[in-house]
């Protein structure tokens, strides 16, 4: 039996310390938005989970080109669990986008640049989870996975793009502050020093969660190989 | 070998080969392909019909969902037109690369001594054909049911075919793939959308910046990554189509 | 003209084949026996260049697989379970649409040919659909000869025929395999198998466990046959 590697342990306990010191500095030592109030703390979070799903989603692509030149089945572990972990984290940001944008937007929605590639991108990960089920044979459904994720990985940012011709309503908060965009705020630097350890902790905790999901692939191929040993033959 | 039996029946096998045999151009084969397509295509016409009734049918629910009168259709005939053909694309799509698995019509295509790639260009300039079929119909019709000359402007008619050409290419992979999952037709649709997504909101804007007269910029800027969207689908669905078929 | 060494083929975890060996020469017909599941057909699709092999070494006519499949699909002839044909086309243009992907010049009289071989030539301008699934077979049959191959992989060409559609086959097939050409075909049917090949082999658990020429079978093919998969 294959045992927990410690350095994945100490990462678990590193993610656990992480999130916590990011959730103390979101909601106890950054200061409170002048115009928005309590609710505009819920945006350290909503960055540091958009980040990682952004990653999760290039990290796939790049596992997928990885897997049709080498043919190795680790890469095909490797980007379906960067697809799992990011859609998750995009499921959260979107959710938390929501909390902030009722009370700044006024509506839970917008069909903004960001939640509508946010939202599409999402359904590109159902119909990647659709087409793995849909295939039986494994090294098929391997390159047929790493294919998907490489046009969903290409097609995305083109989306982008055609969806800000529409105007944006986001805001721009790094960088330059778009005019039209409404809700933006200025960052104190304590705001800012709180945004960077979010991300940092987020990024721990999403190598955190690729390697669990990597490992779980392998075992299971592992039970599979057993399974058939015994009943097989 | 062991293998000498005598056969007094002299057919016609026994003669010296009258063709020759060779590995045909990437052209030819191609050609070989559409012929093919279109020949069976004209003669059952299954696939236009249902494409054209559905599109037809498509246009119609449009008219009472939306109640497309004159204000209406000044803003929204552009993205009717789209829906319209996205829908009934995945129609023929499906339809395309069914007839090529059912009777394992597409094990007998890799068969042949032909490059993979033209097998690709084939299909899909069989489909694109199909396509701009049916938009050929779908146009005099809708200008006839809503009184619409402005979809006849030739700028209109060029951003239709980019558009086209950038659905068709990720389609006819996409399709490739799906026609070889357990759930097929089901899943080419969920498939395509969002990856097509980018095509069908710039050529809505493209076509609808066209038809309103508005500037130049509102136009080009569209159009300029539907051209960019074309450009990488095309080189990636050829790269692709060979890991899609291989086994 | 087919040389097989240590091939191995997975299907993810599933081993379907496990370093088989298998050799055929010049104008052999093999026929390659074994119960449902043992690989044959993921044998064949291999031989094809369907499919690739996952370690071992495989030469068709005289062309590696899968590097020279091109060279190798040249010239070979596959009839598979399914027809692989067009049913919105006729039996000609069938034919012309093969002949193309083939680059066969001057494709018409050979066509002519092919027709008149599997007795198919007052239906040349029928379409397929209208076949019976033995005029299907036949035709298919005539679409894998079309480019006059040296070697035909057979698939289980009797699946769903009935007596007088199969004795045509036979007939077929036999004039198929006078001409030198070499020929595996896997098959279910032992008295068939045993009235066209000249060499038998049994496909087991993913490897030759038998193989004997006709010359050399004393009693009967079905004996051997048992007797094969029992050891």
């Amino acid at each position: 039996m294959q045992q927990k590697p410690i350095l994945l342990t100490i990462l678990d306990i590193l993610s656990i310390i992480a999130i916590g010191i990011a959730t103390y500095f979101a909601l106890f030592l950054a200061p409170t938005e002048l115009v928005m109030g309590e609710v505009q703390r819920v945006f350290y979070f909503h960055v540091g989970t958009g980040w990682v799903a952004l990653l999760g989603f290039i990290i796939a692509s790049i596992a997928g080109i990885l897997y049709l030149i080498t043919k190795n089945m680790t890469w095909d572990r490797f980007g379906l669990a960067a697809v799992e972990v990011s859609a998750m984290f995009f499921l959260i940001t979107i959710v938390l986008g929501s909390i902030w944008a009722r009370p700044a937007w006024n509506t839970w929605w917008t069909w903004d640049v960001r939640l509508t590639t946010a939202a599409i991108t999402e359904l590109i990960f159902i119909a990647y989870f659709m087409l793995r089920a849909g295939i039986e044979d494994p090294e098929k459904r391997a390159r047929f996975g790493a294919i998907y994720t490489i046009l969903g990985g290409l097609s995305a940012p083109i989306t982008f793009m055609v969806i800000r011709l529409f105007r944006s309503i986001h805001p721009v908060v790094v960088g330059n502050p778009s005019a039209e965009a409404q809700g933006g705020f200025d960052m104190t630097v304590d705001m800012r020093n709180t945004l960077f350890i979010a991300l940092i902790a987020f990024t721990i905790l999403f190598v955190d969660f690729i390697w669990h999901r990597v490992r779980l692939g392998g075992l299971q191929e592992k039970v599979e190989q057993l399974k058939l040993k015994t009943l097989g033959e | 070998m062991a293998n000498k039996k005598t056969i007094n029946t002299v057919t016609a096998d026994h003669r010296p080969p009258s063709a020759v045999v060779g590995q045909p151009s990437f052209i030819k084969a191609t050609l070989a392909i559409i012929h093919k397509d279109l020949a069976a295509e004209f003669r059952s016409r299954e696939l236009l019909t249902a494409m054209l009734t559905f599109s037809v049918l498509v246009i119609l629910i449009f008219n009472f969902a939306l109640d497309l009168n004159i204000d209406v259709r000044q803003k929204v005939t552009a993205g009717v037109l789209w829906t319209t053909f996205a829908f009934a694309g995945t129609l023929g799509l499906n339809r395309s690369m069914a007839v090529e698995k059912d009777r394992g019509c597409m094990d007998g295509l890799l068969l042949a001594p032909v490059d993979r790639s033209a097998i690709f260009f084939g299909k899909a300039i069989s489909n694109l054909a199909f396509m701009l079929i049916v938009e050929a119909i779908v146009l005099p019709l809708y200008a006839f049911f809503y009184n619409e000359t402005r979809i006849f402007k030739l700028e209109f008619i060029a951003v239709l075919l980019l558009g086209s050409i950038g659905y068709i290419s990720v389609g006819t992979i996409l399709s490739a793939m799906s026609v070889q999952t357990r759930t097929r037709e089901l899943l080419l649709p969920i498939l395509l959308f969002p990856i097509v997504v980018p095509v069908l909101i710039a050529s809505v804007l493209a076509s609808g910046a066209i038809i309103n007269d508005m500037s130049l910029p509102q136009i080009m800027t569209p159009l300029n990554l539907l051209i960019v969207y074309d450009i990488i689908f095309i080189a990636v669905s050829f790269m692709f189509f060979d890991f899609i078929v291989e086994e | 003209m087919i040389q097989v060494t240590k091939l191995t083929k997975r299907f993810g975890l599933k081993t379907i084949l496990r370093g088989l060996d298998f050799q055929v020469q010049p104008g052999e017909f093999v026929a390659l026996l074994g119960p449902n599941g043992a690989g044959k057909t993921t044998f064949l699709r291999i031989l094809s260049s369907l499919s690739r092999p996952t370690l071992g070494k495989v030469i068709v006519a005289g062309h590696a697989l899968p590097n020279e499949s091109s060279q190798v699909r040249a010239k070979l002839g596959v009839v598979s379970h399914l027809p692989l044909l067009y049913p919105e086309l006729t039996a000609e243009e069938n034919l012309q649409f093969y002949a193309r992907m083939y680059g066969i010049t001057n494709y018409q009289s050979r066509i002519t040919e092919v027709l008149q071989l599997i007795g198919l030539e007052n239906r040349r301008k029928d379409l397929v659909r209208t076949f019976s699934r033995g005029m299907s077979q036949r035709l298919a049959i005539g679409r894998a000869i079309l480019h006059q191959p040296q070697v035909i992989l057979f698939d289980e060409p009797y699946t769903g025929l009935d007596q007088d559609a199969s004795e045509m086959l036979d007939e077929v097939l036999k004039e198929i395999a006078s001409h030198g050409r070499t020929v595996v075909m896997t098959s279910h049917d032992l008295i068939r198998a045993e009235a066209l090949a000249t060499r038998f082999d049994v496909l087991s658990r993913g490897v030759i466990t038998a193989s004997i020429n006709k010359n050399d079978l004393k009693n009967n093919l079905m004996d051997f046959y048992k007797q094969a998969l029992a050891n």
